[in-house]
């Protein structure tokens, strides 16, 4: 019965938040709240959005009424890990306990994951060294919706099983939400998996887990240059002239061809002066030779 | 060492913005554009006055377009949207093509000389129906008959001269939908048959001036229609009842209505269904019944009279008023080869007017439709022309027992191309002779000698120009050096192969796809089956064509194994089991075919060639071979691994089971899939590495089992801005498809798809429309690993304490981190590629195929998520641009320069052997092609290097060394004489 309220509940709430969009004022806030993150992280920020909620109630007795279990509003959430060996069927091995927020504009968002691994019974570890044996797949599932599980069908992720003994048995899991939803859960071990992947049985039967929930990141705005290039042009014009480069930086791959073919000339120069008599004597010396011949 | 120059070269010259751009003399040099117009719906001639012969046709692809009748050259085309399909065509006033689409809604009129369009009237429509257009035949010009359009329920009046609606009737209320419309010459009235709810058949009397119902009739039938309708003569039609089993006659004669039916089963014998074929002949009905077709006339007082029969499948023609008040039709048939064609007078069917022989092309299938033309022969008797559509869509026209022209309009709806080598070249074989003679290349080389130096003279310019088309030896048929020709094969759905010249877009061959079990293949996909490269160097390469009996894709699928060389089909096969998915694995037998999966419906998997040998490469990897499906409907992605040979279920051994390894399921509620995507599976990327300015170095995470994936809000799915932008949201993934990792997320508020995306390398740009910013835009995400980012130190290379050469396992988890940025673009874009050669090491550009049907060549350095406002001095010199809000859109940059490629659906792009270069093939209604050289061709000189220049510049200075030195010697023998 309950959990009938709860569905209930939730899909009020789903519809009040399409009739709220009609309310400027919880446009603004939610607004506020979209930008600044889909799921703010501090319960002060979750109260004062609670607080508001129940204003926006005013519109409609029926839903004040609802409205009065205050459990409703921070609602508990368990979910059942389940997982399977190779081909075998699902079976439970684990429950994620959560708490499941809800924002005055309609989402959720899942806090304060918690989850409680079953170990395996000795048929279960009969079936696991088989997989290892194999190198065959251990898969695992969890429902796709957490309020009203299984939701509409199972998330599936598998793993060699080889890959998850450590010292115990390691794992990791990453799971993606959306609202109430579950994209996708990443399975496997924390660090790396060796390929090729040995036979390796855990010297501690017990699971070793880390888990991980993440919600879709906001792309950033694009943006807008048009103001930012004329202030970004304004504080170039500060900082454009360059800090003056003397003379010889700016011009030293001129200067110094310049230089030499000033050299050069010099020399020539002054062997042209001395050429006269230089060129007699080499022209002596030259003939000197061929005189002797 | 040839490999550091390049990236010392390539570094050099991403310095500078290239500008890709062409001067107006190298238009046509290396690409072509080839025109086409889609498989013919309608066609009307147009060959009453003296000039140009031409025929107005309008095709599946909503073109219309008017065709010289001489040459099939298009005179003018029109490309109408895609949601825009013609419903008829018309010729009013003699100076007026009209044009019926959308559903009756849009009528529009184009001038028949050029084309352009002279009104265009939208019409009421209240809900889909079929459509009904009819332009009166007058031939007195100067009275304006209105055009008659029913669609939508709301019969229009249309005038020709403007197109204002002279009036509109509703028949939404009553449920009325018209059949036929008749006109008879000179009067006022008009009469309109139609049903309603197909029981009851009405007849309504208008004045066509006004609009006003001069009389209603109406008489209900108690067995129903089927709807399909036969006008055989002005005051009669011929209907099929709802069970296809009785012909009815409806006479209305001066509006009254009567009922004669005639059941199948008198006309002919043990009688299936019936179905009246679409030719309108003149008293008289064709009915396809047990797989014939019977001529069935209709008496003055509606009695049915078997006339004729035919046994094969004949395509026939409307009839058509021939001289004496006589009417004559054409019908078409084949023989083996050959094709016949007739032309019969309606009421005399023995008396054949017209009969010849045509050799057929076997690649051309069967004679879909046949539309006829008379014409008045040099002895003034009746000479006769037929346009006729083929199963491969194309269309041909037949005039004194020849084909006068023909076109290959299978190719204006290409669903798959891939490239081909070309064979070769043997020693001493020359396949083309082309090459000239000495003299003649030396003059060439003079003639563009002068051409650079400005030398040249009109005249010369043409030659040069010539020269230039006809030079390099472009079209011959054998492997060239630098890889510049290649076969382009292209499958059309018409499920035909065509194999395109890379050099001018020729046809060197073509193979219509064929089946045993069923009558007509489409074609859906093409795949490399056979490239040798090391062993089984003397076979000939071969591609896989994969085909489906039917449009469902629980079809059975065909496969056919085709010579690339030749053309020739090596084999066929019916595979008995339905193609959902293709999978090329990454083996090859030793013959060097490609081992493919094909899943089934089933969910089974076929395996390839089915061969031993491909068995046991198969059973090696059977552990390593996973795949995924993507369900668009229900916004699963699941994932699959090999699970066993489904030996239980039949005896098939090369059919295996699956089972599911991981899915992501999107919420129903919030995502629906809109876009998947994965990296070419033949991509080479050159380095994994990427070196940033400060000398720091990022590892691109480079995996070919990555997907990208795009979802939108449900209510976001539809047209842009039917949606807030509160309501709408786009999200990405990149998912890692063995074991189903999303890497990578981001949700885009606002935003709204439809979104075309590119992958490459570790990178993805995608292109959607933010409805905030009220303007498309572009996205780039990089996906870089950060598992080995430890290996920068040189030491730990030396020492060899790194990970580089460490299997990659997906089973790891990856550490990876994107950089993403976003951009706007200005223009809306239909397809989005990117430029591929054969190294991986020349920049790449985007190819964007805008809404305007042209490619724009965008640099990937505008789409850099390192690029900022105010880039460093060291980044400035790497060619970081600095940041805009906008792409930029350089006019110079459209490839296809003063093209368009209507109808653009897909761009191809595929390395040549130089490396600079890639070819890029644009198809669509049109096809484009031509050569890209991002980073300009750094590796050869271009193809108008002046060797003769250089020539003779090395002669002249071996010339003036011996002369100097002749000079020097002379003066210094005269200093020592001196």
């Amino acid at each position: 019965m309950a959990k009938l309220t709860l569905v209930f509940f939730l899909s009020f709430l789903i519809f009040s938040s399409s009739i709220a969009f009609q309310s400027d004022e919880l446009l603004v806030d939610d607004d506020e709240f979209g930008l600044e993150g889909a799921k703010p992280r501090s319960t002060d920020l979750y109260t004062s959005s609670s607080s508001s909620s129940p204003q926006q109630q005013q519109q409609s007795p029926t839903i004040r009424r609802r409205y009065s279990d205050p459990t409703d509003l921070d609602s508990k959430v368990q979910f059942t890990l389940e997982h399977a060996f190779g081909d075998s069927d699902f079976s439970p091995a684990g429950t994620f306990s959560a708490r499941l927020k809800t924002w005055s504009h309609g989402g959720k968002t899942l806090t304060k994951l918690r989850f409680s691994r079953n170990n395996f019974s000795a048929e279960e570890k009969d079936a696991f060294k088989n997989l290892l044996k194999g190198d065959d797949f251990y898969r695992i599932r969890l429902p796709s919706n957490v309020v009203s599980p299984p939701g509409r069908e199972f998330v599936v992720a598998s793993v060699r099983a080889r890959c998850l003994p450590r010292d115990g048995l390691d794992e990791h899991f990453i799971i993606h939400m959306e609202g109430a939803n579950i994209l996708a859960v990443s399975y496997g071990s924390p660090g790396a998996c060796q390929y090729p992947r040995q036979f390796k049985l855990p010297a501690k039967w017990s699971f070793n887990s880390h888990t991980i929930l993440k919600s879709s990141e906001q792309a950033p705005r694009t943006p807008i240059f048009t103001e930012e290039i004329l202030g970004s042009e304004n504080a170039e014009g500060e900082v454009e002239p360059p800090p003056e480069r003397s003379f010889w930086a700016k011009y030293w791959m001129y200067l110094i061809p310049l230089g030499l073919v000033v050299m050069n000339a010099v020399t020539q120069a002054s062997n042209m002066a001395e050429e006269p008599t230089g060129g007699q004597a080499g022209g002596a010396q030259v003939q000197q030779p061929a005189r002797r011949r | 060492m040839a490999i550091r120059v390049f990236l010392v070269l390539v570094l050099f010259l991403s310095s500078a913005i290239v500008s890709f751009s062409l001067y107006e003399d190298q238009a046509g040099l290396a690409d072509w554009h080839q025109r086409y117009i889609g498989k013919v719906k309608h066609a009307v001639f147009h060959t009453q006055k003296t000039g140009r012969k031409r025929v107005i046709v309008s095709t599946e692809e909503n073109v219309v377009a008017s065709l010289d009748l001489r040459h099939g050259e298009i005179f003018w085309r029109h490309v109408l949207g895609t949601k825009d399909a013609i419903d008829g065509v018309g010729i009013a006033l003699g100076k007026y093509v009209i044009t019926l689409s959308s559903e009756g809604s849009t009528l529009r009129a184009w001038n028949l000389p050029d084309g352009q369009m002279v009104w265009e009237t939208a019409l009421h429509s209240a809900h889909h129906s079929k459509s009904l257009l009819s332009v009166p035949i007058n031939l007195k010009v100067d009275k304006d008959y209105p055009i008659t359009v029913f669609g939508g329920g709301y019969l229009h009046a249309v005038s020709a001269l403007d197109g204002e609606v002279l009036w509109e009737k509703d028949f939404t209320a009553e449920g009325f939908e018209v059949q036929r419309v008749l006109q008879p010459l000179g009067s006022t009235v008009i009469y309109v048959l139609g049903f309603v709810n197909l029981s009851e058949a009405v007849v309504y009397q208008i004045d066509s001036k006004i609009g006003e119902v001069v009389a209603q009739k109406s008489m209900v039938f108690p067995g129903g229609f089927s709807g399909e309708i036969s006008s055989v003569s002005s005051d009669k039609v011929v209907v099929l009842d709802s069970k296809k089993s009785i012909l009815v006659t409806i006479g209305f004669i001066d509006g009254d209505i009567s009922f004669q039916k005639t059941p199948v089963s008198d006309l002919v014998e043990n009688s299936g269904n019936a179905e009246i074929l679409s030719p309108l002949l003149s008293n008289m009905l064709a009915v396809k019944v047990n797989k014939r077709t019977i001529f069935v006339k209709v008496g003055g007082e509606g009695k049915l009279e078997v006339v004729d029969s035919l046994s094969d499948e004949t395509a026939m023609s409307d009839s058509l008023p021939v001289a004496d008040d006589q009417e004559a039709f054409a019908s078409v048939h084949h023989e083996g080869s050959k094709i016949h064609l007739m032309v019969k007078l309606v009421n005399e069917l023995d008396n054949v007017l017209l009969r010849e022989t045509i050799q057929m092309d076997q690649h051309r299938g069967r004679v879909h439709k046949v539309f006829m033309n008379n014409y008045v022969r040099t002895d003034r008797s009746n000479g006769f022309r037929a346009l006729i559509v083929m199963e491969d869509h194309s269309l041909l026209l037949l005039q004194q027992g020849a084909i006068v022209w023909s076109r290959e309009e299978g190719l204006a709806s290409v669903t798959d191309v891939t490239t081909a080598e070309l064979p070769v070249e043997k020693d001493g074989v020359s396949v083309a002779k082309v090459e000239h003679t000495l003299f003649e290349w030396l003059k060439g080389h003079v003639l563009k000698l002068k051409g650079s130096l400005l030398l040249a003279s009109p005249e010369d310019v043409v030659a040069i120009q010539e020269l230039r088309v006809k030079s390099s030896g472009k079209n011959k048929l054998t492997r060239d050096h630098n890889g510049f020709r290649k076969l382009i094969l292209a499958l059309t759905r018409a499920g035909k192969l065509f194999a395109l010249h890379t050099g001018d877009g020729r046809i060197v061959w073509s193979m219509l796809l064929k089946s045993q079990a069923c009558e007509r293949p489409n074609g859906i996909s093409l795949y490399q089956w056979q490239v040798p490269h090391h062993h089984a160097m003397d076979k000939n390469p071969s591609v896989l064509v994969v085909g489906r009996c039917g449009s469902d894709s629980s079809a059975p699928g065909v496969l056919s194994f085709v010579d690339v060389y030749t053309g020739k089909e090596i084999t066929s096969s019916d595979i008995g089991h339905s193609v959902v998915q293709v999978l090329p694995l990454p083996f090859t037998d030793s013959t060097e075919q490609r081992l493919h999966l094909i899943a089934d419906t089933v969910g089974h998997v076929h395996l390839y060639p089915k061969t031993s040998e491909a068995l046991s490469i198969f059973q090696r990897e059977f552990q390593n071979i996973y795949w995924y499906t993507v369900g668009a409907d229900d916004g699963i992605i699941r994932g699959h691994v090999m699970k066993s040979s489904c030996s239980g279920e039949t005896a098939d051994e090369y059919c295996f089971t699956t089972r599911e390894l991981w899915t992501v399921v999107f919420p129903s509620e919030s995502e629906k899939i809109i876009s998947t995507l994965t990296r070419k599976p033949n991509e080479v990327v050159h380095t994994q590495a990427k070196v940033n300015t400060d000398q720091d170095l990022l590892y691109k995470y480079v995996s070919r089992n990555l997907l990208f994936v795009a979802t939108v809000s449900p209510k976001g799915a539809g047209e842009i801005g039917s949606v807030t932008p509160e309501e709408s949201s786009l999200v990405v993934y990149l998912i890692d498809t063995i074991t189903g990792r999303i890497l990578h997320r981001l949700s885009h508020q606002g935003c709204q798809g439809p979104v075309h995306a590119v992958f490459s390398e570790n990178w993805v740009v995608y292109h959607y429309f933010n409805l905030r910013a009220h303007k498309y835009e572009v996205t780039v995400v990089e996906i870089y690993d950060q598992s080995r980012a430890e290996n920068k130190n040189v030491w730990k290379l030396i020492l060899g304490k790194h990970n580089l050469t460490a299997p990659i396992t997906s089973y790891s988890r990856p550490e990876v981190f994107t950089k993403s940025q976003s951009y706007f673009f200005a223009q809306s874009v239909k397809t989005i590629a990117v430029t591929s050669t054969a190294k991986g090491i020349t920049s790449k550009q985007l190819l964007i195929g805008t809404i305007g049907d042209q490619i724009l060549a965008l640099d990937k350095r505008f789409v850099d998520p390192r690029r900022t406002l105010n880039p460093s001095q060291a980044e400035k010199e790497e060619g970081i641009i600095p940041l805009t809000d906008s792409l930029p859109i350089i006019p110079q940059s459209y490839v296809t320069h003063s093209h368009r490629v209507e109808g653009l659906k897909g761009i191809v792009t595929a390395p040549s052997k130089l490396e600079s270069t890639t070819h890029v093939f644009a198809y669509g209604v049109d096809l484009f092609y031509t050569r890209l050289a991002p980073s300009k061709t750094y590796d050869s000189l271009t193809d108008d290097f002046s060797y003769a220049l250089l020539l003779i510049t090395i002669v002249a200075l071996v010339a003036a060394i011996y002369i100097t030195w002749a000079l020097s010697e002379k003066k210094e023998l005269s200093e020592k004489w001196r």
